[in-house]
């Protein structure tokens, strides 16, 4: 009788077990090289030649493709060697059974790490249980998103109250009189904020690409955010600079070199993000695995080839009047008051006092409110704080807006918000709710993603960016498996998918009557749930 | 969809002016309420031009009310107006109990005021009055003011001007300026505060159209001033627009048109005040409006305007000869009443355009 070991992992333990049909591999290898995560691998085995009781010791050899059992190569479902198998004969399958996170820990001793997404989605959205009720008809025409003109742009940077614009009236005319904060108008949608070490040098370029080419030839003033890893200094003396938002996190990733190009810039960038929080993982700094520390990574980074953890807070600011005067004041001073500065904060049962905060200091220095809610994605992250920290987008973007108006103070800090957003594959629809309740505009990471071709889910499927071993070439840096994403045809699908949006904001907007953006303006939606009405405050609907 | 209307006359005219100009568009309306403001009185008010006049209406406990508030306060009543009621059979009117319009002098510690802290006490009086009234159900005010009467009422608009005798033209009831409308606001509760014309400190309002920016107007207006209150109409939003505008903020009228229906950013960056504008479009973005609208207002300068929507989606003519100039949503209605003017000189005001009547009956077309 075998043993039985029960202490050793095996295949059933995996989250993903690989289903191969021999009678239909002719052993071509295209499967095994296309796996970036070594999952499987060829092997021999011994196979009975016949079923006959006659024919004893009638064995044979057999080549066949076997999935490895390891914690570190395992399968993560990405179905790269399905996609490049000529005969069907080989695909991974979810496995309900899995126990591979109890086992990770049980043998590691160490937090399981995880990149993409949350894995345990299993709340509806609340995004899907609104729609959009308020339909002009008779007493006020719907507009037509074909024919009629449409204004899609949100302010950026901090707006002050009519009263305190210290404007002159000379001659039936009236005119600043005093220097303002700066202030841009941009479209309400922000590819962000993806650095340069998280996603591959071809996935940044081509989001870069397609933000010049939306704004210098389709009219569409598109932000791009940097993320927390600089930028090439290239791009930083060139005229596309205006188009990016530069990002400083807890680890200053990049700003060596941001700096020692200044005095060559000639012009300035969107704006600036201080990344105090994100979503993904809140109350946790940024992580980039030395897997993914590349030499190109180290040069613009200033690092080493090591783990590289960005602090869970910026060292040395030790409360937000701190941060007000320190960090946003350098900020600001940076680049002479020319640029809006923002925030990026986790969505967080804080966030409406920390926006009010922001909202009554009196320097009227902070020109954005980036509010990431759990849904958001990221490079990588501890699976626990993934999994299991971090609040919805959509009420305390809510509670933020409507703090605002509580004071009357609406739209003076433009709020931005992002986490999830396009999850069920209706980005546009999502951008258009948000801002009914009240955001200005949206940051994405993860929809740009998947434009590109990011193959992962929100359960369980790859969600192995924090790997390197990304096998769309998305989220690696790895030379070969980079050569997978193709630059332009990225940009291209990107510039599409934006030029869809575009389209399908009007749509919504045509049928409420809005040729401009509906911002607060929650009249326009319901909702079937009665507790998403009660804690939105917007139309119950049965 | 409503007809609204707006006359302004070198010579004082009767409210029945505003019923004939009304009743040719009577299509547009559907008999739910007749309300008319007049400001520059003439007739019974001619003498007391300086005085502030409340109009409302009310049970005989909300007339009590009020004159206990008014008297509380020092006001003194000097004069006081009833319309001559025809109170026959079948007409189709909800009639409150009392009508009052009442000329009274200011409390005596007020002798020396100046204008702005008489206007604090008869907007703060009016919203006193106004939530007194609203507590016990027991009546309206409409305005309470100087040189500014207002009538509104529910029922068929025929009807009321033969409740209040309003049909035939008399000397007594006159004003150089008259902003009526036949219909109650019917997308929500019909309620006489919802009906057109609104009034606030010498501004006058009244719109045709459908705000669908109403809750963002709303939300940022009742953190702005006092007097911005009620909202039973997305109307009124408007009103309280123009005069944080004109009055608080104290710019040109122009920048009433730059804020309801500011110029979209690629057109704004080719101009020379593009910093104005831009900064404007930013802050003021919850006093936008969207949707079909054409506004008539009235400024306490006694000049009418007139402004439409960023996409010119409901109808407003401009008529006129020497003695008097209208405004009103359909033509027909300004045949009825001026048939001998040059119909040349018609003005259909464009959706970038703010019309302004000086007080001399001028015509200034502002172009945004």
């Amino acid at each position: 009788m075998a043993a039985v070991k029960i202490n050793e992992l095996h295949k059933c333990d995996l989250p993903w077990i690989i289903e191969y049909d021999e009678s239909k591999c002719i052993q071509c290898g295209k499967c095994t090289a296309a796996c970036s995560f070594n999952a499987i691998k060829p092997a021999v085995v011994e196979r009975k030649k016949s079923n006959s009781i006659f024919e004893k010791n009638k064995c044979e050899k057999v080549l066949i493709i076997k999935q490895n059992i390891s914690l570190d190569n395992y399968c993560t479902g990405c179905g790269m060697c399905a996609n490049v198998c000529p005969n069907d004969a080989i695909k991974a399958v979810r496995n309900k059974d899995d126990k591979y996170s109890v086992a990770y820990r049980a043998k590691k001793a160490d937090s399981l790490k995880k990149g993409g997404r949350s894995n345990l989605n299993t709340e509806g959205r609340t995004l899907d249980k609104i729609k959009i009720g308020r339909i002009s008809q008779m007493t006020d025409p719907s507009l037509d998103a074909t024919r009629h003109t449409f204004e899609i742009k949100t302010p950026f940077g901090r707006v002050l109250s009519a009263d305190k614009l210290n404007f002159e009236v000379k001659n039936g005319k009236v005119t600043p009189t005093a220097t303002l904060p700066p202030n841009s108008w941009i479209y309400p949608v922000i590819f962000g904020d993806m650095s340069i070490g998280a996603v591959s040098w071809r996935m940044w370029e081509a989001m870069a690409i397609a933000t010049a080419y939306l704004n210098e030839v389709m009219g569409i003033p598109i932000r791009m955010c940097t993320g927390e890893g600089g930028i090439p200094t290239s791009l930083l003396k060139s005229r596309y600079v205006k188009y990016m938002i530069l990002q400083i996190a807890s680890g200053h990733f990049g700003w060596n070199r941001i700096i020692e190009a200044m005095p060559d810039m000639t012009d300035d960038p969107a704006g600036i993000l201080i990344k105090i929080g994100q979503g993904a993982k809140p109350g946790d700094g940024g992580l980039l695995m030395a897997s993914k520390v590349a030499r190109y990574v180290q040069e613009i980074r200033g690092v080493p080839k090591a783990d590289l953890l960005s602090p869970p807070t910026h060292q040395g600011l030790y409360s937000i009047e701190e941060s007000v005067q320190k960090m946003f004041l350098s900020m600001n001073a940076a680049f002479k008051f020319r640029v809006p500065v923002a925030i990026k904060v986790a969505a967080s049962a804080t966030s409406v006092s920390v926006y009010n905060n922001l909202l009554r200091d009196p320097y009227n220095i902070v020109g954005g409110f980036f509010l990431d809610g759990l849904a958001g994605g990221t490079g990588a992250a501890h699976e626990i704080s993934l999994n299991h920290t971090g609040h919805p987008i959509t009420s305390k973007l809510r509670d933020c807006y409507l703090a605002a108006v509580h004071q009357g103070r609406q739209g003076e800090i433009p709020l931005f918000a992002g986490g999830g957003l396009g999850q069920t594959g209706s980005f546009a629809a999502d951008v258009f709710k948000l801002i009914c309740l009240g955001a200005n505009g949206v940051f994405c990471g993860r929809t740009i993603l998947e434009i590109a071709g990011c193959i992962g889910n929100d359960i369980g499927k790859c969600n192995s960016c924090n790997t390197g071993k990304c096998p769309a070439g998305i989220a690696t840096q790895d030379k070969c498996l980079v050569s997978r994403l193709d630059v332009d045809t990225v940009a291209q699908n990107l510039v599409n998918y934006i030029l869809a949006t575009d389209f399908e904001l009007k749509k919504l907007m045509a049928p409420v009557g809005c040729s401009t953006l509906p911002i607060g303006r929650s009249d326009a939606l319901i909702t079937v749930d009665k507790h998403i009405s009660n804690r939105l405050e917007i139309q119950y609907a049965c | 969809m409503c007809r609204i209307g707006a006359i302004k006359s070198k010579n004082k005219v009767h409210p029945s002016l505003a019923l004939k100009l009304m009743r040719s568009q009577q299509e547009g309306h559907d008999d739910s309420g007749f309300a008319f403001i007049m400001q520059d009185m003439g007739g019974l008010f001619e003498n007391y031009k300086d005085l502030p006049l409340l109009s409302m209406a009310a049970t005989t406990e909300g007339t009590r009310i009020t004159e206990d508030i008014l008297q509380g306060l020092g006001f003194s009543r000097v004069m006081q107006w009833s319309p001559d009621i025809n109170n026959k059979k079948n007409l189709k009117i909800e009639a409150m109990q009392n009508y009052i319009f009442e000329v009274v002098q200011y409390p005596r510690s007020y002798k020396h005021a100046t204008k702005e802290e008489k206007e604090e006490l008869l907007i703060d009086t009016a919203l006193k009055i106004r939530t007194a009234l609203e507590k016990t159900n027991s009546g309206y005010i409409y305005s309470f003011w100087p040189d500014t009467l207002t009538l509104k009422e529910i029922g068929s608009p025929k009807d009321i001007g033969t409740y209040f005798n309003l049909w035939e033209g008399n000397k007594d009831l006159v004003s150089s300026i008259i902003t009526a409308q036949c219909r109650q606001n019917t997308n929500y509760d019909i309620v006489r505060y919802a009906a057109h014309p609104f009034f606030l400190e010498g501004y006058c309002g009244l719109v045709n159209g459908e705000n669908t920016f109403y809750e963002k107007n709303k939300y940022y207006q009742m953190k702005l001033y006092k007097g911005y209150c009620g909202f039973e109409s997305d109307s009124q939003c408007l009103l309280y627009t123009l005069h944080y505008i004109h009055k608080i903020l104290k710019w040109p009228l122009q920048y009433f048109k730059h804020v309801i229906t500011p110029l979209e950013y690629d057109e704004i960056i080719k101009r020379k005040d593009k910093d104005t504008l831009l900064r404007i479009k930013a802050s003021l973005a919850n006093l936008e409006i969207n949707g079909p609208n054409t506004f008539l207002g009235v400024t306490p300068d006694k000049e009418l305007i007139c402004v439409c929507d960023s996409k010119k989606l409901r109808p407003v003519v401009i008529g006129k000869n020497d003695n008097m100039v209208i405004m009103t949503s359909e033509v027909i209605g300004i045949n009825d009443v001026m048939p001998d003017r040059n119909i040349s000189d018609d003005i259909y005001p464009s959706e970038n355009e703010l019309i302004i009547i000086k007080d001399d009956l001028s015509t200034q077309r502002w172009q945004q």
